[in-house]
């Protein structure tokens, strides 16, 4: 297997406010092609600055972040750009659609802008719309959409350039129950094909879908591990119904 | 499952493979499927208590089989179970205790069982993903159910990391 993202001694200490604040501090992360690991922690542990600084959103204080085999810490803000384009999808948590465009064309741009062919971008559109229920949606702009809608968007962007890596901070945060579910359904459709997917949430069922969890508490990693299975996925259902 | 069966007599009169019929299409995967010996052993002790009452009814070419009906004590008891206020979630957590007494042993530290519970849940809880993506989506009793359960360990979930920021 190869190792799609490493983080080495990652530290981040904000000093805005003028007394520091030591966000992350000293995460070391092997995520490999085809994994989903999932970001766990408590408000203020650290997890979304860790992941922005993974898509090189948030500039790293100290320490190294290597992506497909290259250093990229070091990269100007142009160099990260360029790389976004090409191999990382960002699903933010206020989805940050462009609004001025439509719905059909904020999932192609990512795709254009990769440099796939109008044909191209337009399938690839076509398809992850469709999967997400959106079709209907493709020419209204994004401000006529509900959270839930632009949530989906922003997960269909993420996806049009069929990036090395996913990057997700909340996807659901903002999701109803059904709206969730789609999300969920998406997410493990493209695990299922390969795609190597880093998500922070605080959704356990969105968690659960992960192969690896990773635990932050005071901006440290406290458990990385595999999620266990007990057994075949055919088990009786009651026993698991039955919490209490 | 006594209440259950009071509940679907007072429905109507049935036999007992009729009831084991009624509960799996009613909650689909959701509820434990019954095997039709527990069935009829609930149905003898209701009958001893005179909650039900059974006749049997002839059948052409076949044995006689026994149809069940609710009594007048049996739907009392049915409207009691309606009425009293249902059990709420656990409120003494066997994890809790071993959080709290293991680590005075020696035995284990608390960042290692927390770790470890947490994995266990979050197990539970893709189980119940994938017992809602295989439930038939029409039915909505079951994926209600499901979703409370889910529900349920998310609120563990959150409390789990609620001791790890307060204990360590």
């Amino acid at each position: 297997m190869s190792v799609v993202l490493k983080a080495v001694n990652l530290v981040k200490v904000y000093t805005d406010s003028g007394v520091p604040v030591h966000a992350v501090r000293g995460v070391d992360l092997e995520i490999e092609a085809g994994e989903f690991v999932a970001i766990m922690g408590p408000s203020g542990s650290g997890k979304s600055t860790l992941i922005h600084m993974l898509g090189g959103l948030d500039a790293r204080t100290s320490g190294e972040i290597w992506l497909d085999g290259r250093r990229v810490d070091t990269l100007s803000e142009s160099g990260w750009a360029l790389l976004r384009r090409r191999k990382v999808g960002f699903v933010f948590q206020n989805f940050n659609l462009v609004a001025n465009m439509t719905v059909a064309d904020n999932v192609e741009l990512p795709a254009l802008l990769a440099g796939a062919s109008p044909r191209e971008a337009r399938e690839r559109r076509e398809d992850l719309l469709a999967r997400l229920n959106l079709t209907e949606r493709a020419d209204a702009p994004p401000g006529q959409l509900s959270g839930g809608e632009q949530q989906r968007v922003a997960l269909a962007r993420a996806l049009a350039n069929r990036p090395s890596l996913l990057l997700a901070d909340e996807p659901t945060g903002n999701l109803d129950s059904r709206n969730t579910r789609d999300v969920l359904r998406l997410l493990g459709e493209v695990h299922r094909d390969g795609q190597t997917i880093v998500m922070v949430t605080h959704d356990a069922r969105v968690a659960a879908l992960a192969d690896r969890v990773v635990s932050l508490l005071d901006g440290e990693i406290v458990d990385d591990g595999r999620i266990p299975r007990r057994r075949p996925a055919t088990g009786t259902a009651g026993e698991v119904i039955d919490l209490r | 499952m006594r209440f259950h069966l009071l509940a679907l007599l007072a429905k109507e009169p049935a036999h007992g493979y009729e009831l084991k019929q009624a509960l799996e299409q009613t909650f689909g995967a959701a509820y434990p499927s019954p095997n039709i010996g527990q069935i009829y052993v609930t149905l003898n002790r209701l009958t001893q208590d005179g909650l039900v009452r059974a006749v049997d009814v002839e059948q052409s070419n076949r044995p006689n089989k026994k149809v069940y009906y609710l009594t007048a004590r049996g739907r009392e008891a049915l409207t009691t179970w309606v009425e009293e206020p249902t059990e709420g979630p656990r409120v003494r957590d066997e994890f809790y205790m071993k959080l709290i007494l293991a680590p005075l042993t020696g035995i284990a530290d608390r960042m290692a069982l927390i770790n470890r519970q947490r994995r266990h849940y979050l197990g539970l809880m893709r189980e119940l993903n994938e017992l809602a993506e295989r439930t038939d989506q029409a039915n909505r009793v079951a994926l209600l159910l499901i979703e409370g359960a889910m529900l349920h360990l998310q609120a563990d979930l959150d409390w789990l990391q609620r001791c790890q920021e307060e204990l360590l």
